[in-house]
């Protein structure tokens, strides 16, 4: 468990957060320039802020009123970088093993071959960093945080240098972090979208302070949570796959409503987070009939927060969880639309992108997309 | 009348490189603090330190001979502690090799603090996040990213200590076996009659000397340059 609280001072920007990660990933979630970053070098140890105490495990990392101070290397970390920062002029086995050297309790052999075999880099093994794509790049890069055996692992926009495919391949690696690593994870991040996939926990910044913490699917499924614009509003649905199908859908199980998804990687059986992005969600008061889309979930709205310009956001509680779909203002008053009104969730499959669906723990040996 | 370096010009010949190869061992590990010192360090007196390190490259070389003489002569402030624990370097090939490394000392730093400026920090900054403090830092990541300008700048130093002559023959004189280096050498035999050959054959070994050393410093840096840059 890690818990946060500082305040700083850098000229007319002030940041002020408290906050707490448990197990699993915790996502730092704001737009740039809400102090994401500060926060996660604060933690490293690569600045020191003027107040306040980060501690890990109850051991205290910086305390500003006792003096401490641990420096980066004193505190027990594996930290991911945005850009790798791999070291050139070691293989990649040397950097793998880069921490290792330093760790007070070794990292035994098995577990090294484990995480090598977990992020595939077995082949990479002889090579330089100047050989790899920018995606092996960053496996080798949280391969060498992990086998530091650190007591808390930080990544900082990790797949923001990534193009779409690099991303996709990379995420079911941090799945696979969330899901098996011991130690808690901070993960900075802008996009919704990945947020949605790998969050346990939901810290939501907005200028230096924190707006809204808490579990990921209640956090994301807050509409007035918003910190990267109101695209970024989508609830998060868990599914289980129930079918793949011959012409490339995939047929899911929300809670007895049947969801079609383009083809997902998951097997037949695993359970699976799908995003639907509040813009894409229809609403229809009558059980909609000969339309395209495939996806209809009966539910009754939970509530209507409207915000600034014509739009609206109606939260919908179906079987599966709450929808949340945006309309507009006018359509909201044209359907009548109050708390307790029963109604119908439309999406189109087509508007469900593969990075809007995620694996858990037991799905997470499927070999990722190339 | 040979044009064959006879046993003095040989004599001279060793003795440049005894020297030469004292001075860039001994100043080596001065230039990788001076040069990391004025990379990377923010303290009082930088300023001070740099305009220090690189006198020796822009006063008259007499003047630095002198100056050296002054400190390190056997009634100079550290001359006489040092001639107490029986360290003589006025006129002894010690002090030739003193003020071979004080001469080539600014070309070494430079060669060294480009080498360390082209370094990213963020690479040192990820080493001390996965547990290696200062000094391991500095050892497995700074040093091998270095080597090229490390070996650059010895060579470089090597070559110009080869060459030095004003602030040694200040310092040290012109002592056929002791002090007389290669370039004293060239200029005592320029003073003797009939000793133009010898000049001439001492001058060749320079040219041969100083483009070897280049060479070398060529090959050693592409090599090094490919394994650091990881491809």
């Amino acid at each position: 468990m890690l818990s946060v609280a500082i305040r700083h001072r850098f000229g007319a920007f002030a940041l002020d957060a408290a906050f707490e990660a448990p197990p699993g990933i915790t996502v730092l979630f704001g737009r740039s320039g809400s102090g994401k970053s500060t926060i996660v070098n604060a933690v490293a140890g690569l600045f020191a802020p003027d107040a306040g105490r980060i501690e890990v495990d109850g051991r205290a990392l910086f305390d500003a009123a006792a003096g401490v101070n641990l420096p980066p290397h004193r505190r027990r970390l594996g930290y991911v970088f945005q850009e790798g920062r791999l070291f050139p002029h070691l293989s990649v086995r040397r950097n793998l093993l880069y921490g290792r050297w330093f760790a007070p309790r070794k990292v035994p052999r098995a577990e090294i071959d484990r995480v090598v075999e977990m992020l595939g880099l077995g082949p990479l093994l002889e090579r330089r960093p100047g050989a790899l794509s920018g995606g092996e790049k960053q496996r080798v890069a949280i391969g060498r945080a992990l086998l530091a055996s650190p007591r808390l692992i930080l990544a900082d926009e990790p797949l923001a240098a990534l193009d779409e495919a690099r991303k996709a391949e990379i995420l079911p690696y941090f799945e696979r972090l969330r899901d098996e690593a011991a130690a808690p994870v901070l993960y900075v991040s802008h996009s919704a979208a990945e947020v949605a996939r790998l969050a346990t926990t939901v810290v939501a910044l907005q200028a230096g302070r924190v707006i809204r913490q808490g579990p990921a699917a209640e956090v994301l499924g807050d509409p007035s949570v918003a910190p990267t614009g109101v695209r970024g509003v989508g609830a998060v649905l868990e599914a289980r796959v129930a079918a793949h199908h011959a012409d490339g859908l995939s047929e899911l199980d929300a809670a007895g409503d049947r969801l079609f998804l383009p083809k997902v990687l998951q097997p037949v059986g695993a359970t699976v987070r799908v995003r639907m992005a509040a813009s894409e969600v229809m609403l229809s008061l009558e059980p909609p009939r000969a339309i395209s889309a495939l996806n209809i979930l009966p539910g009754t709205v939970e509530a209507i927060h409207d915000g600034q310009g014509p739009g609206t956001i109606v939260s919908v509680r179906t079987r599966a969880g709450t929808v949340l779909a945006r309309v507009t203002r006018r359509s909201a008053e044209a359907l009548a639309l109050a708390p307790g009104l029963p109604v119908h969730a439309i999406v189109k499959t087509v508007a469900i992108a593969p990075e809007d669906v995620g694996g858990e723990a037991h799905a997470a040996h499927q070999e990722p997309a190339r | 009348m040979s044009w064959l370096p006879g046993p003095e010009a040989l004599e001279a010949l060793s003795l440049s490189l005894k020297v030469s190869a004292w001075a860039t061992a001994g100043s080596l590990p001065f230039a990788l603090l001076a040069a990391h010192a004025l990379a990377r360090w923010r303290f009082p007196g930088r300023g001070l330190l740099n305009g220090l390190v690189h006198l020796p490259l822009v006063l008259p070389p007499v003047v630095t001979g002198w100056l050296l003489l002054m400190v390190f002569g056997t009634r100079g402030p550290v001359g006489s502690l040092l001639a107490e624990v029986g360290v003589v370097l006025a006129f002894r090939w010690t002090g030739a090799a003193l003020a071979a490394a004080v001469m080539a000392f600014p070309l070494m730093v430079r060669a060294i603090r480009l080498s360390i400026d082209a370094v990213d920090p963020k690479l040192e900054q990820a080493a001390g996040t996965l547990g290696a403090s200062r000094p391991w830092v500095f050892a497995t990541v700074t040093l091998p990213l270095i080597l090229p300008g490390i070996v650059a700048g010895a060579v470089l130093a090597f070559a110009k200590a080869m060459g030095e002559f004003g602030a040694t023959i200040t310092f040290v004189s012109n002592i056929p076996g002791e002090t007389r280096t290669l370039p004293s050498a060239i200029y005592a035999f320029l003073q003797t009659p009939g000793g133009e050959s010898q000049a001439l054959a001492l001058a060749g070994v320079s040219v041969a000397v100083a483009m070897g050393a280049l060479l070398v410093s060529e090959l050693v840096a592409v090599r090094v340059a490919a394994r650091v840059r990881g491809a």
